[in-house]
């Protein structure tokens, strides 16, 4: 149970730096999600973490304490890699007592650890068998006991659900967060899956070409995404971005409505052709085409399908979306600003 | 920093720190290879550029290159490079084209196929000095079995093609020795080499076979178009290593042709052998065989380029 | 053509193949036991068929090889040459090999080629020299010479083979094994050596073969008899001037050859897996 800083994080590997200076404070059982697209870093940051690469500057801090010196069997923390990397001339149980052995925690101690820790995880029944014989979902599974069994400082997951079935994942994913929930121990999640980072972390912070764009709850990073790649980054479908000359003005296809309907002072309205409408069970999604203040943009609309009935392919319409779901953003940097003056 | 950190830090310690401790189990292999290769190589140096005999084996007089020229100057040596180019050459390419064709066989499944195994590795597991003797035996100018072989089947012997003499005298002449010699380096290393090649042949991938089957491709369309392809990084390797075991190799001749008749068949590393331990002239023994090695460092240099150019495409 | 004809013609080539094969390898071979059992009478009698036991079968030969040759001798010195060999050539390869593989960086990853460049200096070039290291060492006359020598022949092979091995290992078995708790060292120990037992059983082969594949080192190192190895042993023993003691020598290579090919023979694969690292994961 602690806390964990980075201080100014970098890693240069030759000219390239694949962590150019993160800085962020994952608070004692905290759950954080590190989400980016491949090479955004993620995996460095969290090698680092572990003590598996040294960083070229900064520090990292385990419970107030310094640990960026010290090699990984110093450090207390726990892994469970996007392999699993389990010892494949070793059975589950001998899988799961390595750590043990490594802290030289006599026989009794272990056995009953390796019981508790394989208890929780539901995998006493595998203890004997070899991981050659194990299925992905169940490598996952030992994977978890043998970082769960020696009580670890700290968590650190790396992809582990990517190389799962896709129906197997979604229970993986919560079982994973309520182990979390159980044992209160401070966790660190990398993942490119969106859906994982927003479904499981307390917080998320997402990454490219080695920075941390933006650090928040799943909830304030999708309604207040710090720049276009956040926003566009999050949520499927992204973000609608429509450029105008000075400014970048975005919001969610869930947010777009016909106009027509009531009162609509102030609303943002978008001109608009339909190109394609999708129908995808619960909602339509509207592939449309804009032309606005001379720029054309490409737009995504989600309705219901009640509001679709009048709606067929080459329709002129008028979209509009509510002021309080504009988001702008500054179309050299990315970055969000404020509304521009009319 | 506080205590414990503090604390932590002095006991990581060696086996921690990747690089020292790299270094520390690289240490022993290579004071090993510098101490008894690498030395030795610079003391070969200056044998050869010294005066030393058996009987005087010190350095004390430099000579400069006259042992090179006395050795360029020998009637021997411009033979002995030329079949010690020669012989390992035939040899590669018989070994590497017979290699890949037992690989062909062996890469597949059938019966008994650890009989077959043992049967075809025999040539390497026997001791090269005895493999020497049970060749000269076999193509002995009396009695070999080949000769009777070839008699019966009206090959040799009166009104024969090869001649009407009932031998062929296998060591005693020059072209002769010379194939013998090809024949037992390709015997003997055949074993290694398919070995070799088949570790290769068994890591392309099948789908790689199944699709070419697919498309419709006989045996020797996938062998010419695939396989041999897929085959050249490791049979650069298995290259490098039969011409360096043939090259340097003089157990063969010591025990055959001793480089006869007169210096026909003579090799560069028993030529070096004779003049320095049986002529007891070090120095000149040194000279010879210094020679091989810039051969051999060019065809090395050759291979190398030759495989990152293929592992490149 | 017909689909069964094909089969069929392809069945045989590749039974006609293998049978070219199995007769160049071992046809010395079968004749050189039959020849071992062959009277004096029979063997230098150019009229007899060489192959077939004209006049009945001795064990005169091979008793005589073993009361009035060292040949037993030779033997043990090369089983004992050999294992030590074997000892020398794990202990220094496996762990260079470990170090280049992981512990070094780029460079010693890509050190695999650059291992055989130790092999452009054959033993007929370094003989000469180092007939003098050995004197100084006064290891010269003594088995001790060809186990200090050895393995320059088998280390740089070696090293070369388990580079590739440990190159392919995946670094994340030995990076869970550094977050469990141990050192580089401990984790080398407990997960990178059990993985990489196909390269070292090869290795181990390898260098006990390339031992028996040296002549020069053997004979220009060891004169006295009671330690001489069989390469050098075998032809002194049973080559007396002009005289040579063909059913001897022959039951000799026979002795040593036969035992050999079937141990090799057995780890056939496993010698193709040790070349072969991707497929040992």
């Amino acid at each position: 149970m602690a806390s964990l800083e980075l201080r100014n994080l970098v890693k240069i590997y030759g000219r390239t730096h694949a962590v150019d200076g993160i800085s962020l404070t994952v608070a004692d059982g905290e759950f954080l999600a590190i989400l980016g697209p491949s090479g955004c870093g993620k995996s460095t940051t969290m090698r680092m973490i572990a003590g598996l690469e040294h960083p070229t500057q900064g520090d990292i801090l385990i419970d107030g304490e310094v640990v960026t010196p010290l090699p990984p069997r110093m450090r207390n923390v726990s892994m469970v890699f996007q392999s699993y990397a389990l010892y494949p001339h070793m059975s589950v149980a001998e899988n799961i007592a390595f750590p043990l052995k490594a802290r030289r925690i006599p026989r009794s101690d272990r056995e009953q650890k390796i019981r508790w820790a394989a208890g929780t995880i539901g995998i006493e029944h595998l203890l004997a068998r070899r991981p050659a014989r194990l299925s992905g979902g169940e490598k996952q599974r030992v994977a978890l006991a043998r970082a769960l069994v020696r009580d670890p400082t700290l968590f650190i997951f790396d992809e582990p659900l990517s190389a799962l079935d896709a129906q197997v994942r979604a229970m993986a994913r919560s079982e994973l967060r309520q182990l979390h929930d159980r044992t209160g121990i401070t966790t660190v999640y990398v993942t490119h899956d969106q859906f994982e980072a927003m479904g499981m972390g307390d917080r998320i912070a997402i990454m490219k070409d080695g920075r941390v764009r933006q650090i928040g709850t799943p909830q304030q990073m999708y309604a207040h995404p710090a720049d276009t790649f956040v926003a566009s980054f999050l949520g499927t479908p992204p973000m609608n971005l429509l450029t105008q000359d000075d400014h970048i003005v975005g919001f969610r296809p869930e947010h777009v409505l016909l106009a027509g309907e009531a009162a609509a002072s102030g609303h943002f309205h978008v001109p608009a052709r339909i190109i394609r409408q999708e129908f995808l069970g619960a909602i339509w999604q509207i592939y449309a085409e804009t032309e606005l203040r001379g720029h054309t943009n490409k737009l995504l609309a989600q309705f219901t399908s009640a509001e679709v009935q009048t709606l067929h392919d080459g329709d002129a319409v008028q979209f509009m979306v509510s002021p309080e779901h504009l988001r702008y953003f500054d179309p050299g940097s990315g970055k969000k600003m404020d509304a521009p003056h009319v | 920093m506080s205590d414990a950190t503090a604390r932590a830090t002095r006991h990581a310690g060696v086996t921690d720190r990747s690089t020292l401790l790299g270094a520390l189990m690289l240490a022993p292999a290579i004071v090993y290879i510098v101490a008894l290769v690498g030395i030795p190589f610079l003391l070969a140096i200056g044998l050869s550029l010294s005066n030393a005999t058996v009987g005087d084996p010190g350095f004390h007089t430099f000579v400069g290159f006259k042992n090179f020229e006395r050795v360029l100057n020998d009637p021997a040596f411009p033979v002995a490079l030329r079949n010690s180019i020669l012989v390992t050459l035939a040899t590669l390419v018989i070994t590497i084209i017979l290699a890949t064709a037992e690989s062909e066989l062996f890469a597949r499944n059938f019966r008994f196929k650890r009989f077959w195994q043992i049967i075809i590795i025999l040539p390497w597991a026997m001791p090269v000095s005895l493999a020497a003797v049970n060749w000269l035996w076999l193509l002995d100018s009396q009695f070999s079995p080949v000769d009777w072989i070839l008699v019966k089947t009206g090959l040799l012997g009166p009104g024969g093609v090869w001649g009407p003499a009932r031998h062929l005298y296998y060591y005693g002449r020059e072209w002769l020795g010379l194939g013998s010699l090809t024949l037992i380096n390709v015997w003997r290393l055949l074993p290694l080499a398919t070995i070799i090649v088949l570790a290769g042949r068994t890591s392309i991938p099948h789908e790689v076979f199944e699709q070419a089957q697919v498309d419709g491709a006989g045996f020797f369309r996938v062998l010419f178009r695939i396989t041999v392809p897929a085959l050249m990084p490791i049979l650069v390797v298995v290259t490098m290593f039969t011409a360096l075991m043939v090259f340097g190799d003089m157990a063969l001749i010591a025990m055959t042709t001793h480089g006869g008749p007169g210096h026909s068949t003579q090799l560069i590393p028993y030529l070096a052998y004779v003049k320095g331990v049986e002529g007891g002239a070090l120095s000149e023994g040194a000279a010879v065989a210094l020679f091989m090695f810039p051969i051999l460092l060019a065809a090395a240099i050759g291979a190398l380029r030759f495989a990152s150019r293929s592992e490149s495409n | 053509m017909n689909l069964a004809i094909k089969k069929r013609l392809r069945r045989l080539g590749f039974w006609l193949g293998m049978l070219f094969f199995a007769a160049f390898a071992i046809f010395p071979t079968v004749w050189m036991l039959i020849s071992a059992f062959k009277q004096n009478a029979d063997l230098y009698n150019a009229a007899n068929n060489p192959f077939l036991f004209n006049l009945p079968p001795t064990l005169k030969h091979i008793t005589f090889l073993f009361t009035n040759t060292d040949f037993s001798v030779f033997l043990w010195n090369s089983v004992l040459i050999g294992v030590m060999v074997v000892i020398i050539t794990l202990l220094l390869a496996v762990p260079a090999a470990y170090s280049l593989s992981r512990l070094v960086g780029r460079w010693g990853e890509r050190s695999g080629i650059a291992v055989f460049l130790v092999y452009l200096i054959p033993p007929t070039l370094l003989f000469l020299p180092l007939y003098q290291v050995i004197s100084l060492l006064r290891a010269a006359n003594t088995i001790w010479a060809l186990v200090l020598v050895y393995p320059t022949i088998t280390v740089p092979f070696c090293t070369w083979l388990l580079l590739g091995f440990f190159k392919s290992m995946p670094r994340e078995m030995e990076e869970a094994a550094l977050i469990d708790g141990y050192s580089r060292w401990q984790a080398f120990l407990k997960v990178s050596l059990p993985l990489a037992w196909p390269g070292i059983a090869t290795c181990v082969v390898f260098a006990f073969a390339l031992s028996l594949s040296d002549y020069i080192y053997a004979a220009s190192f060891v004169s006295e008899t009671a330690s001489r190895p069989l390469n050098s042993g075998v032809p002194t023993a049973l080559i007396r001037g002009d005289i040579y003691f063909w059913q001897s020598l022959m039951a000799a290579a026979a002795i040593v050859t036969i035992p050999l090919a079937i141990g090799y023979g057995l780890l056939f694969d496993k010698l193709i897996q040790g070349f072969q690292p991707e497929a040992a994961s």
